[in-house]
Order: C-alpha cells, then sequence, then structure tokens
C-alpha cells in the first residue's frame, strides 16, 4: 500500500447562501504522507474549516476526488462517511466536545461504541488510550471535573482510542492558555514522534510552528506548502 | 449500537433530569394506571360477585321459583315488566305440588319477604328484612345460629309465633342484653325470640344482619303476602349436577300444575346465581369495551407528551449528536439512541403506572367490600403498551435527530 493518506484532487466546495453562490473551495491538490505533521493555516474566509470538514468526512465535495487511506472518500454515503470517521479519523476539537454527564472513560470509550467494540474490550483500549496522554489517574473523572488542559487530553485520547489513521485537530489549543498549549503541543509531538499522522488547522503561527509542513489556504486554494526546519519539541522558545 | 448500551445512556438522560422526565411521562403513566386499576377491581369484583354476592344472597347449589327475577340491574323494557306482573303469584299450593312430586333429592324451604319495623321495650328498629319461612330455609342458608336456636318443622306445623333475630337487629334491639326469651313486636304482633343468627357482615355496603326470621305460618306472616301466596320456592340440591336435574324438574313440574301447553313461556322464573349474576357478566363487558377508549385517550396524550419532550430534546442535544456522528455514530445509531430513550421513558411511565393502579386497586380493597385482584395479564399489556407507546412517539423526533448534519450540529451552542 502506498504511503499517502490523503489526497485531494481538484477539490471544490460550494455553499447556497440565499440567492448567493459561495465558493469555499476552489480546486485544492494536496497529499499527505503517513507519520506527516501538517499544519493547515490560513485566514478566516480563507476555506481553513471547509477543509478541515472535508478532511474529516463530515462534509464531501462537490467536485474534485478525495482518497483517504485507498478509498475515495468524495463518493460516500452518509454511513460509509460515519464509518470512515470512526475508523480512520481522530477529531480533537477547539472546545473539545467531551459529553459532560460521561466520566472521561466514557467519552473515550464513545468511538469504540460505534465501532462494535464488546465492553471488556472497549473498556481496556481506553484506559490504555488515557494512559497514553497522562490521565491515567483521572479517568473516573467527569469532563466538569478537569482542567482546560486535561479536558483536552481526554479529546485525544478518545481521537486516538480506535487508532485512526490521521489524528485531526482543528484550533486544539484555541480554548487553551499558553502554558497548557505547549502542553497540548508536546502530547502531538510525542504522539508524532511513535507514528501518527496529525494534521492541526489553526491560524496561530506558533502552533503551526510545531508541524514539520505548513500548508497556508487563501481563498479557497493552496497558497504555500513548505517544509519546516524541525523544531526540538519540549524546548521552551 | 446495542440495546443494552441505548437502554443505559437512555436510563442516564431520564435520571439527569427527573422532574422534567417525571411530567413526560405521567400521561402513559395516568393510562396505565387506570388500565391496571380498572381491570383488578372489575376481576375482584368477579371474584366478589360469584362468590360473595351470590353464595350469600343466593346459596350454593341453590335456586328459587319467583313471579320474577329479584336481582335485575340492567335495563329491562316495560312491556317484560308488564309481563312479569300478570303472571300468576307462587302460591302454598304450587311449593307443595313441588314438594310432594320431587324425586331429586333435594331441600326444599317456602318463603316470604318484606321490610318492616321491629319493636322492643319502646325501642325501633327499621328497615328490617323480615323473612316468613320454613323450618329448612335455616339449612339452605347455611346459616351459623349464635345464640339460642333455629326453629323447628313441628313450630312451623303449630304456627308458632317465635322469632330468630339476625345478628345486627339483636345488638340494635337489645344493646347487650340477652335477647332470648323476649317478646318482640312485629307491626304489634307480639313474637318470642329464640336465636340469634351469627355475625355475616355486608355485601355492597349493606349489612346482611339486619334480618328477622319467623315461621311461615306465624302471626307475622300476614304483612309479607296475602294468604296462600309467597314470594318464592327455595329449592337447594346436594351439588351442581344435581341442581341441574333439579331445576328440570321443578320447571316441569311447574308447568304440569299451571296447565302450560308445549311451546308456551313459562309464567314463572327461576332464578339461579347464575342468572343474577347475568347482569354483572354485562356491566363487566361494558366496562371492558369502554376500557381501551379511556387507557387510548390518555395513552394518546402521554404519546404527544413523550414526542414533544423528545423534540425539546433532540434540539437541546444537538451538539451531543454532532459529535456522536463526528466519533463514527450512523443514523440508524442516532435514531436507535433516541427511539430506544422514548420507550424507556414510556416504559417507565407504564411501570409505574403498574404500580399505582396495584395500589389503588388494593386501596379500593381496603376501603370498599370489594376484593380487588390484579390480572397478571393486565401488567404484560401495561408494559406493552408502555414499549409500544415510547417507539412510536419516539420514531419522529429520533429521525429529526439522525438527519442532522453533523457540522451543524457541532457548530450547534
Amino acid at each position: 500500500m502506498s504511503d499517502v493518506i490523503i489526497k485531494l484532487e481538484g477539490i471544490t466546495r460550494e455553499y447556497v447562501m440565499g440567492s448567493e453562490r459561495v465558493l469555499a473551495l476552489r480546486g485544492v491538490d494536496l497529499e499527505i504522507r503517513r507519520n506527516e505533521y501538517v499544519a493547515i493555516m490560513g485566514p478566516s474566509g480563507s476555506g481553513k474549516s471547509t477543509m478541515m470538514n472535508m478532511l474529516g468526512c463530515l462534509d464531501t465535495p462537490s467536485g474534485g476526488r478525495y482518497w483517504l487511506n485507498g478509498h475515495e472518500a468524495s463518493q460516500m454515503k452518509d454511513d460509509e462517511l460515519a464509518r470512515v470517521r470512526n475508523k480512520e479519523i481522530g477529531f480533537v476539537f477547539q472546545t473539545f466536545n467531551l459529553l459532560a454527564r460521561a466520566t472521561a472513560l466514557a467519552n473515550v470509550e464513545l468511538p469504540l461504541v460505534y465501532a462494535g467494540a464488546s465492553g471488556r474490550d472497549r473498556r481496556r483500549r481506553a484506559e490504555q488510550a488515557l494512559e497514553r496522554v497522562g490521565l491515567g489517574e483521572r479517568m473516573h473523572h467527569k469532563p466538569n471535573e478537569l482542567s482546560g488542559g486535561q479536558r483536552q487530553r481526554v479529546a485525544i485520547a478518545r481521537a486516538l482510542v480506535n487508532n485512526p489513521s490521521i489524528l485531526l485537530a482543528d484550533e486544539p489549543t484555541g480554548n487553551l492558555d499558553s502554558t497548557t498549549s505547549e502542553e497540548i503541543m508536546r502530547v502531538f509531538g510525542a504522539l508524532h514522534s511513535q507514528g501518527q499522522t496529525v494534521v492541526i488547522v489553526t491560524h496561530e503561527p506558533d502552533i503551526a510552528a510545531h508541524a514539520h509542513r505548513v500548508v497556508v489556504l487563501r481563498d479557497g486554494r493552496v497558497d504555500s506548502d513548505r517544509a519546516t526546519p524541525p523544531r526540538a519539541t519540549g524546548v521552551a522558545a | 449500537m446495542p440495546f443494552f448500551e441505548a437502554v443505559r445512556l437512555a436510563l442516564s438522560s431520564i435520571r439527569a433530569q427527573k422532574l422534567k422526565s417525571f411530567f413526560s411521562l405521567v400521561g402513559v403513566l395516568i393510562g396505565v394506571t387506570f388500565l391496571i386499576a380498572v381491570v383488578s377491581i372489575v376481576q375482584g369484583m368477579n371474584v366478589y360477585m360469584t362468590d360473595t354476592f351470590a353464595g350469600a344472597l343466593i346459596g350454593v347449589n341453590t335456586f328459587q321459583v319467583r313471579q320474577q327475577p329479584n336481582f335485575n340491574m340492567g335495563n329491562t323494557s316495560d312491556e317484560q315488566q308488564r309481563e312479569w306482573r300478570r303472571r300468576p303469584r307462587i302460591s302454598i299450593e304450587d311449593a307443595a305440588y313441588v314438594t310432594t312430586h320431587m324425586t331429586t333429592p333435594v331441600v326444599i324451604a317456602r318463603s316470604g319477604y318484606d321490610r318492616i319495623a321491629v319493636e322492643w321495650r319502646g325501642k325501633t328498629a327499621k328497615d328490617i328484612t323480615l323473612n316468613t319461612v320454613d323450618a329448612e330455609f335455616f339449612t339452605i342458608k347455611h346459616w351459623n345460629i349464635a345464640e339460642g336456636r333455629a326453629f323447628t318443622p313441628q313450630e312451623v306445623a303449630a304456627n308458632a309465633s317465635v322469632v330468630v333475630l339476625g345478628w345486627e337487629l339483636a345488638q340494635r334491639l337489645f344493646n347487650g342484653r340477652d335477647p332470648l326469651g323476649q317478646t318482640v313486636s312485629i307491626a304489634g304482633l307480639p313474637h318470642r325470640v329464640i336465636g340469634i343468627v351469627a355475625e355475616q357482615g355486608n355485601v355492597f355496603g349493606m349489612s346482611m344482619d339486619k334480618f328477622i326470621v319467623t315461621p311461615i305460618t306465624s302471626p307475622a306472616r300476614r304483612l309479607t303476602n296475602r294468604p296462600h301466596v309467597i314470594d318464592d320456592i327455595q329449592v337447594q340440591a346436594t351439588n351442581p349436577l344435581q341442581m341441574h336435574a333439579a331445576i328440570d324438574e321443578v320447571r316441569a313440574l311447574m308447568r304440569v300444575r299451571r296447565g302450560l301447553k308445549p311451546g308456551t313461556a313459562d309464567n314463572f322464573y327461576i332464578e339461579t346465581a347464575e342468572s343474577a349474576l347475568s347482569t354483572w357478566d354485562q356491566i363487566s363487558k361494558v366496562l371492558f369495551l369502554a376500557l381501551p377508549g379511556l387507557v387510548g385517550i390518555s395513552l394518546v396524550v402521554g404519546g404527544i407528551v413523550i414526542m414533544n419532550i423528545m423534540l425539546m430534546a433532540v434540539v437541546e442535544r444537538t451538539r451531543e449528536i454532532g459529535i456522536r456522528k463526528a466519533l463514527g455514530a450512523k443514523r440508524s445509531d442516532i435514531m436507535a439512541q433516541f427511539v430506544v430513550e422514548s420507550a424507556t421513558l414510556s416504559v417507565t411511565g407504564a411501570v409505574l403506572g403498574i404500580g399505582a393502579g396495584i395500589a389503588l386497586a388494593f386501596t379500593v380493597r381496603a376501603l370498599t367490600p370489594l376484593p380487588a385482584a390484579v390480572a397478571p395479564w393486565s401488567i404484560g399489556v401495561g408494559v406493552g403498551l408502555g414499549v409500544l407507546v415510547g417507539v412510536v412517539a419516539g420514531v419522529y423526533p429520533a429521525r429529526q435527530a439522525s438527519r442532522m448534519d453533523p457540522i451543524i450540529a457541532l457548530g450547534h451552542e
């Protein structure tokens, strides 16, 4: 199997807002390989969010083709997309998006519930994922009993628990202070060094600087795509 | 998503909002309470009617030959009533004819009755049932004598002015003093008290102990009927099989005695516990026919309430739906989650309703003489209806939830 995990070919996305047609993406070509660490940047209105939804299979393109891990996602129907989101993608959101009433453990188990894993298997894998992000001690706490950084770690554990092809983070530090942000970025760095493919959508250069490749979008097109000098993770600037 | 997982999730949602959940399932609760309570009470009535009512008022393996029905709870046409009144009364001669010609082993007693007042030393007990009967009446009624004795066939033959009192009447008139040997006055006619019948209690709240019994030949007999006329011939067979034979034989004898031609209707009425209960059967049938309508209305209302609550829940939990979809929940998973939640809500209501219904039935049993009997099938029907209402009410909201666009749902505040 090829090393290419994500392949976008002439992706367009058009929205109809009232009588107006808005082109959010105007033909994007992009390839991301296994174990790359990519930041997608761009000013607001550049198509960043649409790109993120597209990559995460929450949305389908109006034109062009998208292959994810060898499968053409641009042709998939609702249930297939749900399956792909479950197996191939691990989402990390700006607002954490944890279920408030459920414990950290139950939140992390959720993707496995939809994957049809047995209760015992779910619990074991969720515990492992939480230990991986350093939250082994707090797995029975509810989100409101955890700090922002801890919540985001729970979200990362949830994203990892089903061994996805890509970890897709949307402004993962947007709601965190700078110290906690660094802490979370160290987690991403560690996961990347363990072989995880990581894609981060952000508008913050500081955050993008952790990635090894930065793709800048402007007006729905790829404006620049360059490798950045690897920065030693864990060293404060 | 596994079913068990969905139920667990639903229960935690219900627990999270106890008060709201309670109000949303009140409709189903009332419907099922109604179902259980009415069925229990009607079933209890059935048992009561068959055992107590029929047993106490008519007697076991006993029937009565009468001019017209005594227990007639239903509607009777005017024409039917006129026909009943035109019939000849039962006469002493009818009774004698039947008694002498019967071959089936039976106990026979002639009987007449009326409402009268009984007086003793200036104290008056009103609204007392006077029974003027043969001595065999005591055997037929299975009465226990608490004090003294019943009167004998010899006393009947001798036109003795003796009486046996019902328990309550004895209490009322004598208030603790010994009534035996005292002379009570029935419409001015003196009769000597020789016995008291043991307490029997109430049927439908009516005391079964407010009576006085005299020989059918005593002076008081003129208060119940004209000479040669009685109200009924009471016939008791030894077992149910013999009873049917006895009924057939009595009917045949009465027809011969009255010279009825074949093909003409009887001009007398044979009342059995069964025939007295036929009216009750009709009443309980009507109740059981009306029940589905009443329960149905509550359940429809309950279903609409649950549907609205679920629609609100879907809106409130839009973000949760978005998260679940992002993590790989299929439409069918979301659909199942909300249908199961709705069904769980409704079944919870049904279970509470079953509890309330049983409690209501037992309250009725405690406060009235009706022995409510909970029918196991009604509990099954209650739970089944709960599931049905919940699923039907949940489908539309669940569909709305399952069709949400995950991007819009995730952006929802």
